[in-house]
């Protein structure tokens, strides 16, 4: 028996989802959730093999809500109509239902699924989508993170610097600093590289927070924070600082 | 300000031999009237380099300035001041340079000398003029195209908003998950969607409508949401009597109820209300519309750009004032409140 989550913020679009899936025996509706909070609970505690995930919710949209989750299951996607989303399926080969979708056309998607055997592959396509609508420009000004079981939007402009930590990268705000499973190349990849440069192999400054530039040893410059906080700067990270400033 | 035909590399190259073929030309043909081989490469040196000069001058001039059809004489006399002052700057140079001799033989060439100029000038000019009026032409056929273009795209684009597609394909979605299990409702929601476009589409730009018709059109749209997202929707609509007569422009208030329920209903999870409320103030109609929001994660200045600049744009475009739509964040609550003069 296999287990599928629904996550959607409309009732009648669930509806329909359930609908279509009584037909598959072999599948059983777990949960039923109407935000990407429920969404996250809901997934960590049933460990659905399918979800089908609509992009346009409250709060957190469908991508948000996919990376707070470590081991995100399969998903289909469905929306009514987003541009952005759509290419991105296309380019990363990932299935969506768009909106209104008819039986047909759902049971070829769901019986995909139950044929298709490489998991890993399709997780590194949903991985790959993530990346790439990070930059969308619904998401590309703020960065969702979880911490201690609660959900926590950061806007871009709180974000003071991020540092590498093992698997992890922290991002330091004025409230603290929050973990997020994702590499250095990741944020250097999707954040704006006008406002935030990567200064060091382990640290992302925010350029608007800095209020000065030292000398440090040995070539080396150290990048001081309306905070406080010293960041280290290396030869190449200066030469990127430089030419953002503009100096 | 178009580009000299100078810059373009071939017309450069041509410019250079024709100069130098005619420096050598001109040098044989003092030769062959009897002045000595030093004597009359000089002259032609002379003369020829400050002739350069002048045609330099020439296209450069009509670069900025280019004379219209009616005022070609400006033109002549143009070749005809600069082919003089050619020929007394050769005339004087030459004498200083040259023995006492050859001041005969440049008395008897001078007329040629400055037909030979004027000519040249003249063909220089003609030249030039051709070239900057064909740019001019060219330019303007570009900018025409690209003033089309981009209508054209400004018209797509006021379709695809005016066809709402986000909301439409989601109610045909809510539509479809209704024919299933309540049949009766599927076919109401079918009647007021329709209705609701037959409205988009009989309206037109500058049409004035009452405020009742107006809002009888916009519970169409809330009705519909309503369906879509259940209990987590709900509406308020309170008029005083006096402002129902009033007049508005068509479809002046959908977007804005839009953009409420867009922010209020992706910027929290709970059940949010939407209060739309008109009055009359000294003559005017004051249209208010509330929704909840969540000020620690966006910020209200970020609100306003949701679709309220469209509404803005509309109103300057109508009464030439910045001032009949403002926002407001009060707490929880994000307010817009739009000022209708009557007409």
């Amino acid at each position: 028996m296999k287990k599928a989550i629904i996550i959607d913020d409309e009732p009648l679009a669930r509806s329909i989802v359930k609908e279509y899936l009584a037909f598959y025996p072999q599948i059983e509706l777990a949960e039923e959730c109407s935000d990407g909070f429920q969404g996250v609970k809901a997934i960590q505690q049933h460990k659905p093999d399918i979800v089908f995930l609509d992009i346009q919710m409250p709060k957190i949209n469908g991508f948000e809500m996919l990376e707070l989750i470590d081991e995100p299951p399969a998903v289909i996607f469905t929306t009514a109509f987003d541009e952005y989303a759509i290419r991105a399926f296309e380019t990363h080969a990932v299935d969506y239902l768009l909106k209104p979708f008819s039986r047909e056309r759902f049971s070829k998607a769901v019986d995909k699924w139950l044929e298709q055997k490489g998991a890993a592959q399709q997780k590194a396509a949903t991985d790959s989508l993530l990346e790439s609508v990070a930059q969308s420009p619904s998401q590309s000004d703020r960065i969702v993170v979880k911490t201690s079981g609660r959900i926590k939007i950061i806007p871009l402009h709180e974000i003071q610097y991020l540092e590498a930590a093992d698997d992890y990268v922290k991002i330091f705000t004025s409230e603290g600093s929050f973990l997020k499973k994702k590499t250095m190349n990741y944020f250097e990849g999707v954040l704006d590289p006008k406002l935030f440069v990567r200064t060091h192999r382990s640290y992302i400054v925010n350029v608007q927070q800095i209020t000065r530039i030292d000398a440090y040893e040995k070539e080396n410059q150290v990048a001081i924070l309306t905070s406080g906080i010293k960041i280290p700067v290396s030869k190449s990270g200066y030469v990127k600082l430089k030419s953002v400033l503009g100096i | 300000m178009s580009t000299s035909p100078l810059s373009v590399p071939k017309f450069r190259f041509i410019f250079a031999a024709c100069w130098l073929s005619w420096c050598i030309l001109l040098a044989l043909m003092l030769r062959s009237f009897g002045l000595l081989w030093d004597e009359a490469f000089i002259d032609s040196a002379i003369s020829n380099i400050i002739l350069m000069l002048a045609c330099l001058l020439l296209i450069n001039t009509f670069r900025y300035y280019l004379p219209r059809r009616e005022r070609y004489g400006y033109i002549l006399g143009m070749c005809g001041t600069i082919s003089v002052v050619w020929l007394f700057l050769t005339r004087a140079l030459l004498l200083l340079l040259l023995p006492d001799e050859y001041r005969n033989f440049y008395g008897d060439s001078i007329y040629i000398r400055l037909a030979f100029g004027f000519l040249i000038l003249g063909c220089m000019a003609l030249l030039s003029v051709l070239w900057y009026t064909l740019k001019e032409q060219q330019q303007n056929e570009s900018r025409k195209l690209e003033a089309e273009k981009l209508a054209k795209e400004a018209e797509l684009f006021k379709l695809r908003q005016q066809l709402h597609p986000h909301f439409l394909f989601n109610s045909l979605n809510s539509i479809n998950a209704l024919i299933g299990t309540r049949p009766e409702e599927a076919r109401q929601m079918i009647h007021q969607l329709s209705d609701f476009l037959r409205g988009i589409l009989k309206k037109e730009e500058n049409q004035w409508v009452s405020l009742t018709e107006e809002l009888q059109h916009l519970q169409l749209y809330l009705d519909i949401e309503k369906v879509r997202f259940g209990h987590r929707l709900s509406t308020s609509v309170g008029t005083d009597e006096s402002s129902r007569e009033m007049k508005i422009p068509a479809m002046l208030l959908q977007p804005v109820v839009e953009n409420a329920i867009k922010f209020g209903l992706y910027d929290t999870t709970d059940t949010i209300n939407i209060a739309i409320d008109a009055t009359a103030e000294n003559g005017q109609l004051i249209i208010t519309v509330q929704n909840p929001f969540d000020p620690s994660t966006s910020l209200p200045q970020k609100g306003t750009g949701f679709g309220l600049s469209s509404v803005k744009r509309r109103l300057y475009l109508l009464f030439a004032r910045t001032d009949l739509l403002e926002t407001q964040a009060k707490g929880h609550l994000f307010i817009t409140r739009i000022k209708v003069p009557q007409q």
